[in-house]
């Protein structure tokens, strides 16, 4: 642990100033707590009827909240599945022979690496609109889909091409001598490697697509911040039914991050893959690669 | 493209852009140190609130921060930056939650710096007799600060981008002036492409200034 590199194990004198500093620490807290509950109540945030529906009217999970988590899910899914694609795609792109290839992908990968989400699901939106590209009613998620993807993607194919290139060294100059092409080299030894290495920071990637998503709100998207915003002036009740959303994002995106942090830990454990594809390892855009996995494991995925 | 940079004002746009990454890496840097100086802390107490932080602030989306400190802090909980000016008091929202949603961030970024550093650089530095604050000020901080530059500069960059969520409540910077010359001109790819590279030209020599940074600073191992 970290703690053991800055500190000393504690004797009586330390374990008593930390004895006193965890009470100093519980007081603010709850003085902080207090705070917020005053402030809540003097603003009339606290009274039974706002709160009340979310455990006992049934309309409030299934017209509002269920429909709005749907919403979240269906776009974080397509996203990240099409990402995916994406990324396999302009990765290989990237580590390809053929050199236009590579500069080709490079510029397209480290564009919208770079180019913020919510600029690209606006765009995108306007064109579909416009040009009735898709349906009326599924512009939206469209557009959403179009802007997670294109990012996501961008960054998966990073994480591709960091995890070929933290496999050590020898895994491909091995296929190499057994007389398989480089594209072998890179379809049957390397990415299969790689990509299970990869798993984690996927699932961290998820967490992100997950909380990029409620900028579809931007667009007219009807996702999770959309239905709490529309279940907050039905049940004139702002403040709590953001607050429950919050909780549901946060509870969602935390049990995702515990599993990336699992798997991780069972990949590490299975040590099949040396190295391994962690977000820390990939380079900032713009960066040329960087060559070597990052020594610790990441802590959870963003 | 040139007529929307002469009949746009494009370049205020992305200096409100600019003025709100500052601000925001600023606070998001402060609040970060804070956390992570928490979480880092002997102290069980403290590591639960940073460790709460750092879990709630990281896994809720910043739209969802954005929009709550307008239509939640501010209309219904009366919590103004700035009670005489509306936008001025959405510019400040928007810093402030930018400064919150990344704190996380730079918390785990100090975090990770810190567990860079082996075990045995502490130990020698406490047997040749260095006090805690000695090994602190010349062995531990000065390579895990070196070990987090580079999650740092990956941090600040995505808070630039990031600062386009401000659009969702109308603070002024280069996100919300799109949506309006798209709401005008349609959406035409030059509009993309001039804001698109905008945010080239603002992130792509820092992510090289960062990485050049920490490859020159980085700890021989």
């Amino acid at each position: 642990m970290s703690a053991s590199v800055l500190f000393d194990a504690p004797g009586p004198k330390a374990r008593r100033r930390h004895a006193i500093l965890a009470a100093v620490g519980v007081v603010v807290a709850l003085a902080v707590l207090y705070v917020v509950v005053r402030k809540m109540q003097t603003a009339n945030q606290l009274q039974g009827f706002m709160w009340e529906p979310f455990l006992t009217d049934r309309s409030v999970w299934r017209d509002y909240l269920l429909p709005g988590l749907w919403g979240t899910i269906k776009a974080a899914l397509i996203s990240i599945t099409l990402a995916g694609i994406f990324g396999l795609i302009f990765g290989v792109g990237r580590l390809s022979t053929i050199a236009p290839i590579r500069w080709i992908s490079s510029v397209v990968v480290e564009f919208f690496r770079a180019v913020p989400v919510l600029i690209m699901m606006i765009f995108a939106f306007g064109v579909y609109t416009r040009n009735g590209v898709f349906a009326s009613d599924i512009n939206p998620l469209a557009a959403v889909v179009t802007g997670l993807t294109l990012y996501n993607g961008a960054v998966i194919a990073e994480l591709v091409r960091s995890g070929v290139h933290s496999l050590p060294k020898g895994q491909g100059e091995a296929g190499l001598s057994v007389g398989l092409t480089s594209g072998q080299v890179l379809r049957s030894i390397q990415l299969p490697q790689a990509l299970t290495a990869m798993l984690p920071a996927l699932i961290g990637q998820f967490v992100t697509v997950l909380k990029d998503s409620a900028l579809g709100t931007a667009i007219t998207y009807t996702e999770l911040l959309t239905w709490s915003k529309t279940l907050g002036s039905a049940f004139s009740n702002t403040v709590p039914a953001y607050i429950v959303a919050a909780i549901l994002f946060i509870t969602m995106n935390y049990l995702l991050s515990r599993l990336a942090v699992t798997v991780e830990k069972r990949l590490n454990r299975r040590g099949k893959t040396a190295g391994g594809a962690h977000l820390d390892a990939v380079p900032l855009p713009g960066a040329p690669p960087v060559m070597e996995a990052a020594a610790e494991p990441s802590t959870t995925g963003r | 493209m040139q007529e929307i940079l002469s009949d746009y004002d494009v370049l205020a746009a992305f200096w409100g852009t600019i003025k709100l990454s500052i601000l925001g890496t600023i606070g998001a840097l402060i609040l970060g140190t804070i956390v992570a100086v928490l979480r880092l802390s002997p102290v069980r107490v403290f590591q639960w609130i940073g460790t709460w932080y750092v879990n709630t602030f990281r896994n809720i989306p910043l739209t969802l921060l954005m929009v709550f400190s307008i239509l939640g802090l501010t209309f219904i909980l009366g919590l103004q930056l700035n009670s005489e000016d509306i936008s001025s008091n959405v510019f400040r929202w928007a810093a402030t939650m930018l400064a919150v949603y990344h704190g996380a961030f730079i918390c785990e970024a100090l975090r990770s710096g810190v567990n860079t550093v082996p075990v045995g650089q502490a130990e020698a530095a406490r047997a040749i007799g260095l006090t805690f604050g000695q090994s602190m000020r010349h062995v531990l901080l000065p390579q895990a600060f070196r070990g987090s530059i580079a999650p740092i500069g990956s941090t600040i960059i995505a808070l630039i981008k990031n600062s386009t969520v401000a659009a969702v409540i109308g603070a002024g910077e280069a996100a919300n002036l799109m949506s309006v010359v798209i709401e005008n001109e349609g959406s035409r790819f030059s509009v993309f492409l001039v804001f698109a590279i905008g945010f080239v030209i603002l992130t792509l020599p820092l992510g090289l200034f960062f990485t050049s940074l920490s490859r020159r600073l980085a700890v021989k191992r």
